[in-house]
């Protein structure tokens, strides 16, 4: 009930959600029981690409809610996505077992290559796939938590809190490539076998973990609708306007950002956690700063404040990406940042503004 | 044997843990019919001294207008009493039993004062019944937001604002779309939802029309006896339609006390204002 009340009139969500739904069946289908020959085929390739751009679809969603919403210009989300990929990934590594190149039952290969005698005690655990889903939840989402009670508490806005996340990224970059951090360093973690027992190389694991970003997708695009829906979503809002007046009625602003803060958090490390077995690795990379940006900048073009345009520039600028890092490597950077500038410029709205109607504007 | 009558303390179920407790103020006292003490507050900044031994007092239900110079101190004062700004010296109460200066901005508006900003600020995204439906009294915590439904009662006391700063009309509008008037209205009627007991405006009648500020004025008037209202102003036409009672501040102290009139003729204020 709850669902048809949240997707009544609004067009742009039913449109994302319906094409989603299409796409989670139809791609996995197409793969799976199409032959290769028939033109309607999808490889796996193309659905492994596909599966990682559902991912970071979650991660624009995640930027949005907070961004879009809130007014809380976070630059560093890329490291809730790296560390619940890094979650996921230990899990990968333990189902490894004797099967690496070293064939040591317990440690990784890379402990093995830096003479490590044993597991560390962060690593203990990693073994049950529930453990590690707990994990790619409430890893993040502690980071957050802290980061956010001592942001928000000293009610640190602005260009400044940006700036922080940056920082909060850059330096958990730093950290994670140190071999001595025990998460492989700079080569990250990889050479994944088998998730739950099923091959990672079979298509039908693949399809499956397609599936379950779509679901992922579909899960978090409609509880942002139905926070944003909600009166804390007007609060959210109302905070992103004017923050004083939202104080001064009686909310405990830095609480309302916590919390929502945190939520994004969660979301963007499940998207983290489902993008690493369909990449089949993770290294620190993931935490750069550049990519963080780069998550602002799908929000920016498909349209912040609405969360089909987060989904909509997320798949864009990565198709773009995709066909242009292939087509002119060196153009690229030059191309986002063209692509930002002139969104900016042109389209404060980003491009699904250009389908709504004016009702925004004053 | 410490150890263990400590840990059957500990245990005691007739017991609550003191950070369970709820910190629920007292009820508002108003047995002596004032409800806003300032005493001896001062406060200074990077050497200025903004706020120099100020003594105030706001009877229950009055309508008091506070008139001053730039710089006077008024803006600060509303800091204060808000828990905006933490003065360096001095006591704040509301009403007998409340201190005003242990509390924080959103407790201070959960206990019932109500504050209007020098230029006007509403949620100029959300329609004007939004902007009503934000401000209602009742429980803010982040769950409760999260699952709250308008109620019928609730309803009731929007359409009940929105009939007294009139703006029936404009109920689906975005707020950002109604002039500057009805948006220092609006805000107003925030006010009002939060049913608080003393409302502090700060310039109502700014950049109004001359009609815009006969309405605010009956506005303002209405409200008084049921709130105390503490009206902050420079437009001396405007004050003398509504006051019955002026403080005239001047840097940082109460400079006058009394009806218009006797403000007017007092000879301090008369140089302080016209430099004579």
């Amino acid at each position: 009930m709850t669902i048809i009340k949240l997707l009544s009139k609004d067009t742009g969500s039913n449109i994302t959600l319906g094409l989603l739904a299409l796409v989670t069946i139809l791609v996995p289908a197409c793969n799976l029981l199409l032959p290769e020959t028939s033109i309607f085929h999808v490889s796996s390739y193309t659905m492994a690409l596909l599966g990682k751009y559902l991912c970071y679809a979650l991660l624009a969603i995640s930027v949005d809610l907070i961004w879009g919403y809130m007014g809380i210009l976070s630059l560093g989300h890329g490291a809730f996505f790296a560390l619940g990929g890094y979650a996921m990934g230990m899990y990968l590594m333990r189902q490894i077992g004797s099967r690496g190149v070293y064939g040591n039952p317990l440690l990784p290969d890379f402990m093995v290559f830096l003479n490590w005698e044993q597991l560390p005690w962060f690593w203990h655990g990693f073994q049950w796939f529930w453990f590690a889903m707990l994990m790619v939840v409430l890893i993040p989402a502690l980071l957050a938590l802290v980061f956010g009670w001592l942001a928000f508490r000293s009610r640190v806005t602005g260009v400044y809190l940006s700036i922080m996340t940056q920082a909060l990224t850059y330096a958990l970059l730093l950290a994670f490539f140190r071999n001595e951090m025990g998460f492989g360093g700079n080569n990250g973690l990889t050479d994944f076998k088998d998730i739950l027992g099923f091959s990672l190389q079979s298509d039908a694991t693949r399809a499956g973990l397609f599936i379950a970003s779509g679901l992922a997708l579909g899960l978090g695009y409609l509880s942002c609708l139905y926070i944003t829906r909600s009166r804390l979503g007007k609060v959210c809002t109302a905070i992103r306007d004017q923050e004083d007046r939202t104080r001064f009625i009686g909310y405990r602003v830095e609480n309302v950002k916590l919390w929502i803060f945190t939520f994004s958090a969660i979301l963007a490390g499940i998207a983290g956690a489902l993008y690493v077995p369909q990449v089949g690795i993770i290294n620190p990379n993931e935490f750069s700063p550049l990519g963080s940006i780069e998550i602002v900048i799908w929000v920016a073009v498909g349209g912040r404040a609405t969360l089909y345009g987060a989904v909509a520039g997320a798949l864009m600028v990565n198709y773009s990406k995709s066909y242009l890092t292939a087509a002119m490597p060196d153009a690229w950077l030059f191309a986002l940042g063209a692509l930002f500038v002139l969104v900016t410029l042109l389209l404060p709205r980003g491009v699904t503004g250009l389908l709504r109607k004016k009702e925004h504007v004053i | 044997m410490k150890s263990l009558d400590a840990m059957r303390n500990f245990m005691r179920r007739d017991q609550v843990f003191e950070f369970l407790i709820p910190d629920t103020p007292p009820d508002l006292d108003l047995t002596h019919g004032i409800i806003l003490y300032l005493e001896g507050i001062s406060v200074s900044f990077d050497g200025f001294q903004a706020i120099n031994n100020l003594n105030l007092y706001i009877g229950d239900g009055e309508l008091r207008c506070i008139i001053g110079p730039n710089g006077a101190g008024k803006t600060t004062m509303m800091d204060i009493i808000t828990g905006k700004t933490a003065p360096d010296s001095g006591s704040a109460w509301f009403g007998q039993q409340i201190n005003l200066l242990k509390m924080d901005e959103p407790e201070i508006a959960a206990i019932g004062i109500g504050r209007k900003f020098q230029k006007p600020t509403v949620f100029e995204f959300h329609p004007v019944i939004d902007n009503l439906e934000l401000a209602l009294a009742g429980n803010k915590g982040v769950w409760t937001v999260l699952t709250a439904r308008l109620r019928e009662q609730e309803r009731h006391r929007i359409d009940e604002v929105l009939k007294i700063i009139g703006l029936q009309e404009e109920s689906t509008r975005l707020a950002g779309a109604l002039s500057h008037g009805q948006k220092q209205w609006l805000e107003i009627g925030m006010l009002l939802m939060q049913n608080p007991k003393l409302l502090l405006v700060d310039e109502p009648a700014a950049g109004m029309t001359h009609q815009e500020m006969e309405r605010t004025a009956e506005l303002l008037t209405s409200l008084a006896g049921d709130h105390s209202v503490i009206v902050v102003e420079h437009d001396m036409d405007f004050v003398r339609s509504i006051a019955n009672k002026v403080t005239v501040l001047h840097q940082g102290t109460v400079l006058a006390e009394g009806t218009m009139d006797e403000v007017q003729n007092n000879q301090q204020v008369i140089e302080v204002y016209l430099g004579g």
